[in-house]
């Protein structure tokens, strides 16, 4: 019989759930909306450092290296070269794509730096570097200010790209 | 550095990946109470506290710091937190020790955890970014590609990353605080674990722990406690953006610098040769041969023959986490300074099953975020 001048002989409490939802506002700023007009319009828009030249996608206003406003708008190719990927077959909360899926650094021509985009339309153990890619949007009619407007990348059947013209995007 | 400092007491917790009998404040309390009896030390003796961890969202607690103040005697005394990701472990000890060196305060607390039991870190390194498509997993999910991109520009083996896994774990039977203990390791039963983010498997990724480092700083006219000091000889931190054009994440140049300004303060000018043993953060079994050329260990290309030839295993003559490293215990916040615990230990002379005999110079090192917040120190059981 438990006493009921005490709780201690019913042991801890252990853990408690306590979900947390926050919902944010981003204010994108002058060269983001850049890129995101693009998308809006089915392109990538990037920008040119006038200082060592790279061009950087999305836009961000200024280069990194240099310290310098970018403001030369470079519109990029549609196409570019998956350097490396790695095929994601962990679940976890929140995750809105079916595993396994490919997972890869894309390089759009034209552009100077990688970034992460998901590829489809082929098994996912059939991946390679240097495969060439191409974006796939959504219908004209949809087509937001948004990552959204990309559906994902496909192989586009050119032959793959040589180690030397990626090695130093790696 | 102006003032000599030195780590006088060392405690951590037993790392599990539910600590359920302990809140947070039990946690953190635990290993610093540790690190005051090995100082020979007590709350009062404590000048001010320096407390670091991974990023707030991983428990949802916000600025946990100023809840745990009292639980770490620290009412009424200065306390700091410090943020750098995953080498915030590294990073905080520094901090303390910069306390220290300046001459500021005699003794400092320096604590680190975290309880991944609490969080959903994987959430947390996870949620949707306006300008990134939504396809990041974890920590693995944004490591696995450069992984993959050093394969390709060293043409290491396969295996080699098997190896690692296997090294760590059975270094950690030697350390009884560590979280895995795993008695029948294997490259076997690596090979057979389940792929996560090819080419990374399950065994080759650290575990999600519970856990909490603590050290007790001190300066040269107050050493205290049951084991000789190990002397701060250089520390260290540098950071580079996540992104630019050009950039490194294989061999990123913040850690080459970093490494650099440590050695110089040092005196090392051929690690290999002159660092007994090192701690390095290792969260996935391939960053130690990419670490161990970015440390200058070897030269570019050559890490993952090091680790082949047996030279960083427990026996060898660079012994790399004789811990078990982040491989085998990954309390986030506090990994990084388990790594500069680990080899204070080791200079102290009182790693126990796990010590390396007559190891006189040591080097800690933590990574974070994007690769690109580095922290080290190297410590010695000689004054500097």
């Amino acid at each position: 019989m438990a006493d009921p001048t005490t709780t201690e002989d019913l042991g801890p409490v252990t853990t408690l759930a306590t979900p947390i939802r926050l919902d944010f506002e981003f204010t994108p700023g002058v060269a983001q909306s850049r890129f995101l007009r693009g998308l809006e319009q089915g392109k990538f828009m990037g920008q040119r450092c006038p200082t060592c030249g790279k061009v950087y996608v999305p836009s961000r206003g200024s280069c990194p290296t240099d310290g310098v406003p970018t403001t030369e708008d470079v519109a990029l190719a549609n196409v570019g070269t998956v350097t490396t990927y790695c095929v994601v077959n962990v679940p976890f909360a929140g995750q809105s794509i079916e595993i396994p899926y490919i997972c890869a650094q894309v390089l759009l021509d034209g552009a100077n730096i990688s970034f992460m985009g998901l590829i489809q339309e082929i098994p996912a153990d059939q991946i390679r570097m240097g495969m060439r890619v191409e974006a796939v949007w959504v219908e004209p009619d949809q087509l937001t200010p948004s990552l959204e407007s990309v559906r994902y990348f496909r192989p586009n059947g050119e032959p793959d790209a040589d180690y030397e013209t990626y090695k130093e995007y790696l | 550095m102006a003032e000599r400092c030195a780590v006088i007491g060392v405690g951590q917790t037993h790392h599990k990946s539910k600590r359920n009998d302990v809140s947070i404040a039990g946690l953190v309390r635990e290993a610093a109470k540790m690190a005051l009896a090995d100082a020979d030390l007590t709350w009062t003796d404590i000048d001010a506290v320096v407390i670091g961890k991974a990023p707030d969202m991983f428990e949802g607690n916000m600025m946990p710091e100023l809840y745990l103040a009292p639980a770490l005697g620290a009412v009424g005394k200065p306390m700091f937190r410090v943020h750098t990701a995953g080498s915030v472990g590294g990073s905080t000890a520094l901090v303390a020790a910069h306390l220290i060196s300046s001459g500021i305060h005699k003794r400092v607390l320096t604590v680190a955890y975290e309880k991944q039991s609490d969080s959903d870190a994987m959430w947390a390194l996870s949620v949707p970014q306006p300008f990134a498509a939504p396809l990041l997993a974890g920590a693995g999910g944004y490591f696995a590609p450069h992984i993959r991109a050093y394969m390709r520009r060293s043409g290491a083996p396969e295996y080699i990353g098997r190896m690692v896994a296997v090294k760590d774990r059975r270094n950690a039977m030697r350390n009884p605080y560590a979280h895995l203990h795993i008695a029948d390791i294997d490259m076997k039963m690596v090979e057979e674990s389940m792929m996560l983010w090819d080419p990374l498997r399950y065994l080759e990724a650290c575990p999600s722990s519970d856990g909490a480092a603590a050290m007790v700083l001190s300066a040269e006219d107050a050493v205290s406690g049951h084991f000789p000091p190990a002397w701060v000889h250089g520390m260290a931190m540098r950071s580079e953006p996540t992104m630019f054009a050009g950039r490194d994440q294989v061999n990123p140049r913040a850690g080459r610098d970093c490494s650099a300004d440590v050695y110089a303060q040092a005196g090392i000018t051929d690690p290999r040769r002159q660092i007994d043993v090192a701690e390095v953060y290792v969260p996935f079994s391939w960053y130690e041969p990419m670490w161990l050329e970015n440390l200058g260990f070897c030269d570019l290309g050559d890490g993952w023959k090091l680790t082949e030839s047996g030279a960083t295993a427990f026996d060898g003559d660079i012994p790399w986490n004789t811990s078990g490293g982040v491989l085998s215990s990954n309390p986030i916040g506090a990994s990084g300074m388990l790594r500069f615990l680990e080899v204070a230990m080791q200079v102290r002379g009182q790693a126990g099953e796990h010590q390396i005999e007559g190891a006189r110079v040591a080097l800690g090192q933590a990574y974070g975020g994007g690769s690109q917040f580095f922290s080290m120190w190297v410590v010695g059981s000689d004054k500097p």
